[in-house]
């Protein structure tokens, strides 16, 4: 996901020549192509995040596009005030980008889970917050990115996220990615994590079921995804997300469930609410907070029965 | 727009009364702030920064970013004064429903850049605003006006380091250095000195002046920049509550507004009467 990312800015250079990507000092080696491309466009600021978003700001209040790049914590955490008043406050058209998504970088302990950046990013005034779930849907939603007109956060994997099914459509900010068709139940995942998703509905289906699958990667404006699950008639929804319970996918399609009066079961896969402090690979993680497909397809195996 | 031309002296004392009228009548704090910045926001506005007030967003003007947002009543009084919008509406100020909020805000307000009000904001995205100027090949210039309390946060050391290492010599950051923060004397809270030096170590120019002398503050903020290929830091030393002899250099005068006969007697003061 990350490489396709990397492409994919490297496509919107070309589509706008106001594009410019600042990186915190991450990144190794990744973004070369590009500043050989296009240069005095790519600006390595050092390991200083307030300063990076202050710049953006300073860019985007003179026409660029800047896209800004950290690891996620440090891309949303460290420089959240920044975030808020600068490019929210403002309405400023910076994509800020947040690569180890959920536990992509799990053995390196909790300071680099991004497991709290949906949250925090959702709670912000005028964010438009995107989580996709392959490279495909990341390259079609960096492009996307272009046509705001205020801030987005574009949560990345780290690598080697298969392209899934159901990506190579277009694909609109607010309307789900339909990754399986199916009826009654459902898997809305979001992000890369939305591969376990898909293999636990196939776990599923061996067992006569049918159930659908969802990539939300717009977490806020959530869009359509009520509308898309009611029109299946879905009953049950089990959420997706390698995020703490608070502030992401669940709470957002409860919320939307809730005001548009769609009854439905919404239960939730998320990683835990504490720090993971003896950390393990991604999948050694996604398996110990029950976000992989065997244990997706467990509950929501035992909800329908 | 057929507007009197003024003397900065005159911009300056209108900008004080001002400053005090429009914190009393809205209750708000701030008020030894703006007298602190008054001539500095004069000089800037009546004497250096090319700006039409007719067309604020002139592609052409120089930048002004206030990143001391909460003496926004000061860059308000200023700005109204040199035609941006009418001197009336400075009676709205921290009003129910005005946009002339207490902190400084760009909504709706002709001329200003960037809302501001959380400390060590500005100088970051006048960085990147000079930044964008050399990219783009633009002569226009960036001043930042920061408080001396403000410099405590590390996200302006960031930016400092930032502007250096890319020879920013389009930008200005004016330093509003009169010695007090909110609780007390800079000093003993958390201590600048020695303050030259360090934004010298980190790679610009600096000129320390009187912040209340016009002619040292026109000087030093016209030849821009002062050395080849590096930012230009511009420490003003100034006496917070400038102009009103009771406010003048005390904490007290950070939060407190001026009400009946302390209204009275500013006034009097601002007026040249005894």
């Amino acid at each position: 996901m990350r490489d396709a990312f990397f492409r994919a800015i490297e496509g919107a250079a070309r589509a706008d020549d106001r594009v410019i990507f600042l990186t915190a000092d991450l990144g190794y080696k990744l973004f070369d192509p590009f500043a050989a491309a296009n240069p005095g466009r790519c600006l390595n600021l050092g390991v200083a995040e307030a300063n990076m978003i202050g710049v953006a700001a300073g860019l985007a209040l003179e026409g660029f596009r800047p896209f800004a790049y950290s690891i996620a914590p440090f891309a949303t955490a460290r420089c959240l005030e920044q975030i808020r008043n600068s490019l929210c406050g403002m309405g400023l058209p910076v994509v800020v980008c947040g690569v180890g998504a959920g536990y992509a970088y799990g053995v390196n302990g909790a300071t680099h889970h991004g497991v709290d950046d949906l949250g925090l990013m959702r709670a912000l005034p005028g964010m438009t917050v995107l989580s996709p779930c392959d490279p495909r849907e990341t390259a079609a939603l960096v492009l996307a990115t272009l046509a705001l007109d205020g801030p987005a956060y574009l949560r990345l994997g780290r690598g080697r996220d298969p392209v899934l099914p159901g990506t190579d459509g277009p694909v609109t900010i607010g309307r789900p990615t339909v990754l399986r068709e199916g009826r009654e139940i459902a898997l809305v995942a979001t992000g890369g994590v939305a591969s376990e998703a898909l293999a636990g509905a196939e776990m599923l289906a061996r067992d006569g079921a049918d159930p659908l699958v969802l990539s939300a990667h717009t977490v806020k404006p959530l869009g359509s995804l009520v509308e898309v699950l009611a029109d299946r008639e879905v009953h049950t929804v089990l959420t997706v997300e390698e995020h703490g319970p608070y502030g992401g996918l669940h709470e957002a399609l409860c919320a939307d469930a809730m005001t548009e009066r769609w009854r439905a079961r919404i239960l939730r896969a998320s990683a835990p609410d504490r720090f993971v402090h003896d950390p393990a690979s991604q999948g050694a993680l996604r398996r110990r907070s029950g976000i992989d497909a065997a244990s997706l397809a467990a509950a929501l195996g035992e909800a329908r029965c | 727009m057929g507007r009197e031309q003024i003397s900065t002296q005159e911009l300056a004392r209108r900008i004080r009364r001002h400053a005090v009228e429009m914190t009393s009548r809205g209750g708000s704090s701030h008020v030894g702030a703006v007298l602190s910045l008054a001539d500095i926001v004069a000089v800037l506005y009546g004497r250096v920064l090319r700006v039409r007030p007719d067309e604020p967003r002139w592609p052409g003007r120089d930048r002004f970013i206030l990143s001391k947002g909460h003496a926004g009543a000061g860059v308000y009084a200023a700005l109204a004064e040199t035609g941006f919008f009418p001197v009336e509406k400075l009676r709205t100020h921290y009003q129910d429903g005005s946009d002339l909020s207490g902190h400084v805000s760009h909504k709706g307000i002709p001329g200003v850049e960037l809302s501001t009000g959380s400390l060590g904001h500005g100088l970051s995205v006048g960085c990147g605003m000079a930044y964008a100027a050399k990219l783009d090949g633009k002569p226009h210039r960036v001043f930042v006006l920061l408080s001396d309390g403000e410099c405590d946060e590390g996200s302006n050391w960031e930016a400092i380091l930032f502007a250096g290492h890319h020879k920013l010599d389009n930008l200005v950051a004016i330093i509003d250095y009169n010695k007090i923060q909110s609780l007390d004397r800079v000093s003993r809270t958390l201590a600048l000195e020695p303050f030259a030096e360090k934004w010298q170590a980190f790679g610009w120019a600096v000129r320390e002046i009187d912040g209340h002398d016009h002619a040292a503050l026109e000087a030093a903020l016209t030849e821009i920049p002062v050395e080849a290929d590096k930012p230009t830091c511009v420490i003003a030393h100034t006496v917070k509550g400038k102009g009103v002899s009771f406010m003048e250099n005390t904490v007290l005068w950070h939060y407190r507004t001026a009400k009946g006969d302390e209204l009275e007697a500013a006034l009097r003061e601002l007026e040249g009467q005894p």
